[in-house]
C-alpha cells in the first residue's frame, strides 16, 4: 500500500551518517547500506568513525560509534563533509553528530533511547526533541524500540534483550525505503552469515522488512529519493577497504615473483585488518605469523627475507617506534622488506582508532645513523593495492626496506575498485644468484648492481654462495666487517644512492590544473579525496590553482621540484604539524607554506577550499 | 654421473670460515665452536642448508667463524630473524647463538615463546653469568650477591633459570652442558640437532676475563666429575668420580646420598627424559647447591610449527584450491558497469 502523498526527488547525491552506541551495530548498518549502494551503481565513499573502547560506556558521547556514506550519481573521492541525513539511535549520538548536519538535513531517532538517563548521559539539560534545539532539521521521531519489539512479537525463543539487537536492521529498513532500495544484498549476507542460527536471520529479516513498510505506510514519511547509478569507467566492480586493498595487493605482489608471502606482525589498530584478512589466505600460500611483539615481527620479516620469501609487516606508529631498530638492521642487510604503517594519531598510544598524518618524519628518520628508506603512501582505499604491488617491486629493486604510509582513514573506509585482470599485472623480477662450484673464487655478497646498486640476494640452501651478514659496519663486495673510515663512507654513500635512484623507477609527478601559475595545491596520503575535490571546485569557478599529489615520498619523482617551482604559491596540506612541507624546504630550499590540521579527523572539503580562498587573496 | 654429484663426506675444516677468531685467549667460546664445528657434518644437513643467527655480545660474533650462512643480528632478536627465516624455508637447520644476557635480558621475551612455539630452532645460550663485552656487569643468571662492576657491594637480584624457564616455557627439548667438557657438549649438541622442534642448549661457558671462578670445579677435569651428574635417560642418577654418589627423592624432596649400607643404586631416581615433572624438578635444583645435571632433561615428540603452517596451506589448498588472483579480487558483492 502506497501512500497517495509519496513523492520521489532526483539528487545527484547524498550523505547519510549512521551512529549510536559502540555496541549498537552501526558499522554494520552503515556498511549494508553501502553494499547495497555500491551493487547498484553508485560511487560511493565511507568512513567508519568509532571509539577504541570495545564497549564504552552505553550512552556516552565518549561510546559513539559513527558510520558516514556518500553515495552519489557522479565522482566522489570523500564521504563528504556534512551529512544530510542522519540516523541517531541515542541521545549521545544526537549530540556528537549534529554539529556536522547540513542545516535542513532529515534526522531520524529512536526516541525510546531519549530517556531521563540517556539525555543526562549525553550531557542535555533538556529533550532535544521538545525543545527547539531541531527547529532547522526534519525530524523523524520513531520510538523505534517499541516497533522493533512489535514486530519480533511472534518470534520464540529470542529474549527482548536478543531483539532489541535487531533495532539497527530495522532503522536499516527505514533508510532503504527512503532511497528507494533493494534489500537482496542485506538478506543473502544475513543468510550467509547467521547460517548456523535460523532465528538470528529470522529476526533481522523481519525487523528490516518491519522499517521498509513503516515507511511505506507512516503519514509522516512523504519525500523519497532516488540516485542514479554514477557512470563509472566500464568493468566490473566490488566494495574495498584500504587495508582489504593492501592486503591483496601484498598477495598479487608474491604471487608475481613467485614466492610466498611472510607476513610477520603483531595487533595494533587500525593494521590489524591486514592480519586478519591475510591470515584467511593459506591457500594462497600466505605465512602470517603473529609476533610475541612488534620488534620481534620485525626480526621475523628480516629473517623470512633473507630467507628468500617476500616479506612484510604492518603496524601502526607506535609499533614503528619500536620496530626501528630492526627496521635498520635490513637497511644494513641490504635485504627486501615491506613495512606497512597505518598511520593514526600520536604521539605514544595517542588516537588509536583516529586519522592523522604525523609518522612521515619518523618512517623517514627515525633510526640511528645515516639510515635511508623508501616511502610510499596510497591516495585512497583502492590505491593501497597499486602501492602495496609498487612497494614490493621497489624494495627488490633496491634490495632495501621500503616503507608504506597508510592510514586509519583509508584503512577503513572504502570505495569502488574497478577490478583488474591479474594477468595484466606485471611480473616482478627476482633474481637469486644460481649455486657455484668451487673455482669460481669467493662470493661476494655486497657486490652491487652497476645500474641499481643492490646487491644480490644469496638465499640459505643455494650451494657454494655461504656467506655471513651483520649489523656492523662492513667492507664493500666482500661484506667483512671493517670500520675502516673510506669503506663506511663508501657504504653509507651507496646505501642511499641505491634509493635515491629509486627516482629512475618510478613515474613523473602528475599534476591536476594548469602547469604553472598562481597556486599549486601539494598534499600526500588519504587527503587526496577533499584536496583534489577542493581543487575541482575552484577551478570549475575560474580560479588557478593546481593539484600535485605525492604517492611517492622517498625519493621524490624526478620532476617534482621543477614542477614546485613554476608556480608563485605552493601550499602542502597535511594532517600533522607539517612535516612533508619541512622535507620540501629542506631538500629544495624552497618557501613552502603548510596547512595543516591535528583533529583526528580528515580535511573537509570546504577547510580546503578556505585555504584556497584565503591563498589566492 | 660426474664426480661432482657425489656428495663428499664434510669435515670440520668445512664449517671453519676465514675470518680470524678474535675471543680472548682462554675464552670458553672456543670450545664451543670448535664442538659445533665438528657435530654439523654428522647431523644429516647439506652444508648450504645450515644457518647461524645470533644477537650481539661475545657469543653472538659466533657467525663469523663459520662457513655457513649467517646473520649477526641485533641485541636479543635472534630468536624473531630465526624464526622467520625456518617458517620461509622448512628444510634448513637453523641455529640460534646467544648468550645469557642477549637471550635471557635484552630477548627474554623472544626466549619465552619461542621456546613455546617449537619452531624448528636449535637455540645454544652461553652462559657465563656475566657482561663479558660490555665489560663486566652482572647479567640476569648472576648469582645474588654477585659482586661485579655495577654491583660492587653485590647484586641484589634473583638469577633467572635458564632452563627452568625453557621448560615452563613449553620447550621440547630442554638440556644443558659445559664448554670444558668437549666430548659431553659435542654429544649433547648432536641429540640437539636431531630433535625435531626447538631445542634449547645451555652451556656453562667460562668468561676468563670477567667472571673466571664462576664454574669453580665444573671447569676442572680431575674434580668435576663429582659435582656433575650426567642425565641419562632410563639410568639411576648416580654420580661422582668413584660412581658412590647419587640422588634420591625423600618424600617430594630430592637429596643427594652416598651409596654404601644405607643406600643403593636402586633407592635412586631414575632419569626419564619424557617426563615433564621430573624435568621440573631437576630444573629447580641449582649448582653449587646440588651437582650440576648435565644432558638431556626433558624431551617430547610434538609437530613442529611449521609443519602444522604447512598442514594448513596444503588443507586450504586442498579443500578451496591453490588461491587464484582473479578469485580472491572478486571474493565480494560485485557489480558490472557496462
Amino acid at each position: 500500500m502506497t501512500k497517495p502523498t509519496q513523492t520521489f526527488e532526483e539528487v545527484e547525491s547524498v550523505i547519510i551518517r549512521f551512529a549510536g552506541d559502540s555496541g549498537d551495530g552501526m558499522q554494520l548498518t552503515g556498511t549494508q547500506f553501502t553494499n547495497a549502494a555500491a551493487v547498484f551503481g553508485n560511487d560511493i565513499s565511507t568512513m567508519p568513525d568509532y571509539p577504541s573502547e570495545i564497549r564504552a560506556p552505553a550512552g556516552t558521547l565518549a561510546g559513539v560509534s559513527g558510520f558516514q556514506v556518500n553515495l552519489s550519481s557522479h565522482d566522489v573521492l570523500t564521504p563528504g563533509d556534512a551529512p544530510q541525513v542522519l540516523v541517531a539511535m541515542n541521545p549521545a549520538a544526537l549530540k556528537v553528530s549534529l554539529p556536522d548536519m547540513e542545516s535542513g538535513g532529515i534526522i531520524i531517532v529512536n526516541t525510546d533511547a531519549f530517556t531521563r538517563s540517556n539525555l543526562k548521559k549525553a550531557g542535555y539539560e533538556s529533550n532535544p526533541l521538545e525543545d527547539e534545539s531541531l527547529s532547522g532539521f526534519q525530524v523523524y521521531p520513531i520510538p523505534l524500540t517499541t516497533v522493533n519489539r512489535e514486530a519480533l512479537a511472534d518470534i520464540e525463543g529470542l529474549s527482548s534483550k536478543e531483539k532489541d539487537r535487531s533495532q539497527n536492521f530495522f532503522a536499516l529498513g527505514i533508510v532503504f525505503w527512503m532511497f528507494d532500495r533493494q534489500m537482496e544484498t542485506t538478506t543473502n549476507w544475513l543468510k550467509k552469515k547467521f547460517a548456523k542460527r535460523p532465528i538470528v536471520i529470522e529476526a533481522n529479516s523481519k525487523a528490516l522488512l518491519a522499517g521498509y513498510h513503516l515507511g511505506e505506510t507512516l503519514e509522516a514519511f512523504q519525500r523519497r529519493y532516488r540516485i542514479r547509478p554514477a557512470s563509472l569507467a566500464k568493468g566490473t566492480y566490488r566494495k574495498v577497504t584500504g587495508n582489504q586493498a593492501t592486503a591483496m595487493g601484498l598477495v598479487t605482489a608474491a604471487r608475481k615473483m613467485g614466492k610466498p608471502l611472510f607476513y610477520g606482525t603483531y595487533p595494533i589498530t587500525p593494521a590489524s585488518d591486514i592480519l586478519h584478512a591475510l591470515a584467511a589466505l593459506r591457500h594462497c600460500d600466505v605465512r602470517t605469523f603473529q609476533a610475541e611483539d612488534e620488534i620481534a615481527a620485525m626480526g621475523s620479516v628480516v629473517g623470512a627475507s633473507f630467507g628468500g620469501a617476500l616479506a612484510v609487516t604492518g603496524t601502526s606508529g607506535p609499533g614503528i617506534a619500536l620496530k626501528s631498530e630492526a627496521m635498520n638492521l635490513g637497511i644494513m642487510l641490504e635485504l627486501p622488506m615491506v613495512i606497512v604503517d597505518v598511520q593514526r594519531g600520536g604521539p605514544s598510544t595517542g588516537l588509536p582508532t583516529k586519522v592523522e598524518q604525523s609518522d612521515l618524519l619518523q618512517v623517514m628518520y627515525g633510526r640511528n645513523g645515516e639510515s635511508p628508506i623508501a616511502v610510499l603512501s596510497p591516495q585512497s582505499p583502492s590505491d593501497c593495492f597499486d602501492i602495496a604491488y609498487e612497494a614490493c617491486r621497489l624494495a627488490v629493486r633496491a634490495m632495501s626496506p621500503v616503507a608504506i604510509l597508510s592510514d586509519g582513514f583509508l584503512a577503513n573506509s572504502s570505495e569502488p575498485w574497478l577490478i583488474p585482470d591479474a594477468d595484466d599485472i606485471a611480473p616482478i623480477e627476482v633474481n637469486h644468484p644460481p649455486a657455484r662450484t668451487n673455482g669460481e673464487g669467493p662470493f661476494l655478497p655486497y657486490k652491487r648492481d652497476p645500474e641499481t646498486l643492490a646487491r644480490p640476494w644469496a638465499i640459505p640452501g643455494t650451494k657454494g654462495l655461504e656467506h655471513r651478514l651483520g649489523g656492523l659496519a662492513k667492507a664493500p663486495e666482500t661484506g667483512n666487517v671493517s670500520y675502516f673510515p673510506e669503506h663506511h663512507e663508501q657504504m653509507t654513500a651507496e646505501r642511499a644512492g641505491k634509493i635515491a635512484r629509486l627516482a629512475d623507477a618510478i613515474p613523473e609527478q602528475e599534476v591536476f590544473g594548469p602547469e604553472e601559475g598562481e597556486l599549486l595545491m601539494v598534499s600526500w596520503g588519504g587527503t587526496y579525496g577533499a584536496v583534489h575535490t577542493a581543487v575541482a571546485n575552484a577551478q570549475a569557478e575560474g580560479k588557478s590553482v593546481a593539484h600535485a599529489h605525492v604517492r611517492y615520498l622517498n625519493p621524490f619523482p624526478k620532476n617534482f621540484e621543477a614542477l614546485l617551482k613554476k608556480y608563485k604559491k605552493v601550499v602542502v596540506a597535511e594532517l600533522n604539524g607539517g612535516q612533508l612541507a619541512f622535507l620540501i624546504r629542506g631538500k629544495f630550499a624552497l618557501d613552502v607554506q603548510s596547512f595543516t590540521k591535528i583533529q583526528g579527523q580528515p580535511f573537509k572539503i570546504s577547510e580546503v577550499a578556505a585555504q584556497i580562498e584565503e591563498a589566492l587573496s | 654421473m660426474t664426480t661432482a654429484n657425489i656428495p663428499l663426506k664434510l669435515t670440520r675444516k668445512d664449517f671453519v670460515s676465514d675470518q680470524t677468531v678474535r675471543w680472548c685467549p682462554g675464552c670458553g667460546d672456543y670450545s664451543i665452536l670448535a664442538q659445533i664445528q665438528k657435530t654439523l657434518p654428522d647431523i644429516g644437513y647439506k652444508k648450504e642448508d645450515i644457518v647461524f643467527i645470533s644477537g650481539i655480545g661475545c657469543s653472538s660474533r659466533f657467525p663469523y667463524y663459520m662457513d655457513t650462512y649467517g646473520i649477526h643480528s641485533i641485541h636479543g632478536r635472534a630468536p624473531t630473524l630465526a624464526s622467520g627465516l625456518a617458517i620461509t624455508n622448512p628444510n634448513l637447520s637453523v641455529w640460534v647463538i646467544t648468550g645469557d644476557g642477549d637471550g635471557l635480558s635484552i630477548g627474554g621475551n623472544h626466549f619465552i615463546h619461542t621456546m613455546r612455539r617449537n619452531i624448528n630452532l636449535n637455540v645454544v645460550l652461553f652462559n657465563n653469568r656475566i657482561y663479558g663485552l660490555t665489560k663486566g656487569q652482572y647479567s640476569p643468571t648472576s648469582r645474588t650477591g654477585a659482586k661485579t662492576k655495577s654491583s660492587p657491594m653485590g647484586s641484589i637480584e634473583q638469577p633467572v633459570n635458564p632452563v627452568a624457564l625453557a621448560l615452563s616455557s613449553g620447550a621440547t627439548f630442554v638440556s644443558r652442558s659445559l664448554d670444558a667438557h668437549t666430548k659431553h657438549l659435542g654429544e649433547t649438541l648432536a641429540k640437539a640437532a636431531a630433535h625435531k622442534g626447538t631445542s634449547f642448549v645451555e652451556v656453562f661457558q667460562n668468561c676468563v676475563i670477567f667472571n673466571p671462578n664462576e664454574w669453580g670445579p665444573l671447569e676442572d677435569r680431575r674434580q668435576r666429575d663429582d659435582h656433575i651428574i650426567y642425565l641419562e635417560h632410563g639410568k639411576p642418577m648416580v654420580f661422582g668420580k668413584n660412581h658412590d654418589k647419587g640422588i634420591r627423592l625423600n618424600g617430594f624432596m630430592p637429596e643427594v646420598v652416598q651409596l654404601g649400607d644405607e643406600f643403593s643404586v636402586d633407592d635412586l631416581i631414575v632419569h626419564d627424559e619424557t617426563s615433564k615433572q621430573l624435568a621440573y624438578t631437576l630444573s629447580s635444583l641449582e649448582y653449587p647447591d646440588f651437582p650440576a645435571f648435565m644432558g638431556v632433561l626433558y624431551q617430547e615428540e610434538k609437530p613442529t610449527y611449521t609443519e602444522v603452517l604447512m598442514d594448513q596451506i596444503h588443507t586450504a589448498q586442498e579443500t578451496k584450491g591453490v588461491g587464484d588472483l582473479n578469485t580472491l579480487y572478486r571474493s565480494a558483492d560485485l557489480w558490472t558497469v557496462a
